[in-house]
């Protein structure tokens, strides 16, 4: 037990436990012992900061400076849709605004037979057996956070042996004429031998510095397909943490995938833990940074059975002052013989006051196993640009044609092709606009 | 020149008309005057004079060291080379204060001694790119797609460059041969005025040399100049120049006909050393 002396607590640490008495008994679903635990183990902590290795370089008890109102229901609905980004790519789309699930917002054509879905508490209300919380990551101190105030969510199955067709886009969106806090969770579970692809979307207003806890559960079965692609969009001045636990069973195919945009400060932290041999997963992710955005991807990949095969790959663009965080730890228990698994994080700096920060871990306990990473950060290479150049292809042009190849690399791990095909022409965009 | 001359001929009316289409004909595509470059504070170029004739095609041999391959960079206008005296003149004005792409839309061409990879970018669409820019900065209109895939289809086959290759990332996993001819064929597709070679035929086998001079053979014409830098002759029986200079210690030293390179061949450059100095 580790004695932790806290002087004083910061703004948004009162803050918070003030917001949290005052909506404890107004917050939805039969859930307020699960809040009061999760909630003092919050307060006993407070927020993460940079003596805790895991925020070590996203000191939130510093980046956040106040504890925003709660949001208020949503009104009526935007016209320019759920998530500009993804337009013109034929999606399920299920919205939780202001974090609460919005029938109205939401796709109301037939949804695929192969999948349910209700809202988060009303599932937990028919569903005692499941448990929130149970999955990696559990015990994070943002994630606690998020079950204390747990504002709304969905919940989805997907049937044994299904195969879903149409991604499945959960759009959260923040919509409001004041910063305010959400905090919405996704419980998914996909039954064995089912396929789906789900697109997760962060979307709010450009001026606003709202705040965003989101959590998704994510429970995979055996011989299972899941691609998962995060979008994060956020409006310039907003603080976002989103935590994802998975577990995944033997022989399931899982592709993740995390693309940052938008923010001013985005974690986006997985766990996940495979519990069945056999299975392959890649675990990637796309950062595009400018000004003074700060993006930190946080890993935790725990390889619990054997032979598995993980491939983790993270590639940010780092422009102005910006701040790009990776962190990966693969752990490879005892018993996990004959895992094979393999980190790269590179970090491309645009300009001379962009900061990356690559932190690979390995934490092997079997002996018979493959691992290795690889971590760099750097300049785009002047004499590939001279090449291009001397070619005829003007300066910027030059360098857009790089960033472009660079970032494509890891986007074309998207199996979609209309997601992928979104993201290459988000990133050119972003590229155009610098 | 004999063609020249009577091209010349053939047009002017009178002598007067004559000695004009003579000059206009004879004038330097480049001149380099006086060019005195360092690299990191050392002097590697020292007073450099050069002169090169529309259509011609020139040699420049000379040790390692003599400053050969950095006349190339020079003239294509890479960072860090610093000139500290004389001129680059391309139609009789300056390049030395243009950016590397405005110089190839001037018509500056070089092929690398040492061809970079590019990860991630086609070689069509690379190719693609670069000729539309510089039709842009020309001030013509870009290509169309079926001209240009005409345009690079019919020099590929030459060069013994497949589909395959042409979809592949630029240069990446290509052999040491394949990275040449990629070279030479970008030349052919960009159609420049003043291609600079430099080193073409270093790391070549034979039958690599062979296909990569009929390649530039091929882009011979009253209307483009090259500059040919080799260590050895052996590249110049291939792609005969027209004239031969020698370089050492950062300057021409010897300027003869084809016939000089076979000489160096069997004298060697140990004459030269003391040249410059």
């Amino acid at each position: 037990m580790n004695a932790e002396v806290r002087a004083i607590k910061s703004a948004a640490e009162q803050g918070l436990a003030v917001a949290y008495k005052a909506a404890r008994d107004t917050l939805p679903g039969k859930v307020v012992a699960l809040r009061d635990e999760a909630f003092n183990r919050f307060d006993a902590r407070g927020l993460p900061h940079r003596r805790v290795e895991e925020w070590k370089y996203t000191d939130l008890r510093a980046l956040m400076r106040e504890a925003k109102p709660l949001a208020g229901p949503a009104g009526a609905k935007h016209k320019t849709g759920v998530s500009s980004i993804l337009t013109g790519v034929d999606l399920d789309t299920l919205a939780i605004v202001n974090g609460r699930y919005e029938p109205a917002w939401s796709d109301d054509k037939a949804h695929d037979p192969g999948v349910t879905f209700s809202e988060l508490f009303a599932y937990l209300a028919e569903n005692p057996e499941y448990k929130v919380d149970q999955l990696p990551g559990n015990g994070d101190t943002a994630l606690l956070l998020n079950t204390a105030f747990m504002s709304g969510g969905v919940a989805l199955r997907v049937k044994r042996d299904a195969r879903v067709v149409k991604p499945i886009h959960i759009a959260h969106v923040f919509t409001g004429d004041a910063a305010a806090a959400m905090y919405p969770r996704v419980v998914v579970i996909v039954e064995p031998g089912a396929q789906v692809t789900l697109v997760e979307s962060f979307t709010g207003p450009e001026g606003l510095d709202y705040q965003v806890n989101s959590a998704l559960e994510l429970t995979i079965g055996d011989k299972a397909k899941v691609d998962h692609v995060k979008i994060g969009c956020d409006g310039a001045a907003a603080l976002r943490v989103s935590t994802l636990g998975v577990t995944v069973g033997a022989k399931a195919e899982y592709k993740d995938f995390a693309f940052t945009l938008g923010g001013a400060v985005v974690r986006n932290q997985t766990f996940v833990r495979f519990d069945g041999e056999g299975t392959q997963a890649s675990i990637d992710g796309a950062s595009l940074l400018k000004s003074r955005q700060h993006v930190d991807n946080t890993l935790v990949i725990t390889h619990a059975a054997g032979g598995c095969v993980s491939r983790e790959r993270f590639k940010s663009v780092l422009d102005g002052e910006s701040h790009g965080i990776f962190q990966g730890k693969i752990i490879v228990d005892q018993h996990a013989q004959k895992t094979d698994a393999k980190m790269m994080t590179r970090a491309l700096l645009l300009s001379d006051e962009a900061e990356a920060d690559n932190k690979p871990e390995l934490e092997i306990f079997a002996d018979d196993v493959q691992c290795g990473h690889g971590a760099t950060a750097g300049a785009l290479d002047p004499g590939l640009k001279f090449y291009l150049m001397s070619r005829g292809i003007p300066d910027k042009e030059a360098e857009a044609l790089l960033v472009q190849a660079f970032i494509d690399e890891v986007l074309e791990q998207i199996a979609h092709e209309g997601v992928r095909r979104a993201l290459m022409f988000a990133a050119l965009k972003w590229l155009g606009s610098r | 020149m004999a063609l020249a001359l009577g091209q010349a001929l053939g047009r002017a009316g009178n002598l007067n008309r004559f000695i004009q289409v003579c000059e206009d004909e004879n004038v330097a595509l480049l001149e380099v005057k006086n060019l005195h470059v360092e690299v990191e504070d050392k002097k590697i170029l020292n007073g450099l004079t050069l002169t090169i004739e529309k259509g011609q095609v020139a040699a420049i041999m000379g040790p390692n060291g003599s400053g050969k391959s950095t006349l190339a960079y020079v003239l294509a206008g890479k960072d860090n080379y610093k000139v500290t005296e004389g001129d680059v003149l391309l139609d009789g004005e300056s390049i030395l204060g243009m950016a590397p792409d405005e110089r190839a839309a001037k018509g500056v061409f070089l092929a690398f001694q040492y061809p970079v990879e590019v990860p991630g970018v086609a070689t069509m669409t690379f190719l693609r790119t670069a000729l539309n820019a510089q039709r842009k900065a020309r001030g013509e209109s870009e290509f169309s797609t079926p001209d240009f895939m005409k345009r690079v289809r019919d020099t590929s086959a030459h060069l013994g460059i497949d589909a395959e290759m042409l979809r592949r990332a630029v240069n990446v996993g290509f052999s040491g041969g394949e990275k040449k001819r990629n070279e030479i064929l970008q030349m052919a597709v960009l159609e420049p005025r003043l291609a600079v070679l430099d080193e073409t035929d270093s790391g070549l086998d034979i039958d690599a040399l062979k296909i990569v001079s009929e390649g530039v053979n091929r882009l011979r014409s009253p209307e483009r100049s090259m500059i040919v830098i080799t260590h050895y002759q052996r590249l110049l029986n291939y792609i005969v120049p027209d004239v031969v200079h020698v370089m050492a210690k950062g300057k021409v030293v010897k300027t003869g006909g084809k016939e000089l390179a076979i000489e160096l061949e069997k004298s060697g450059y140990a004459q030269f050393a003391g040249e410059a100095a």
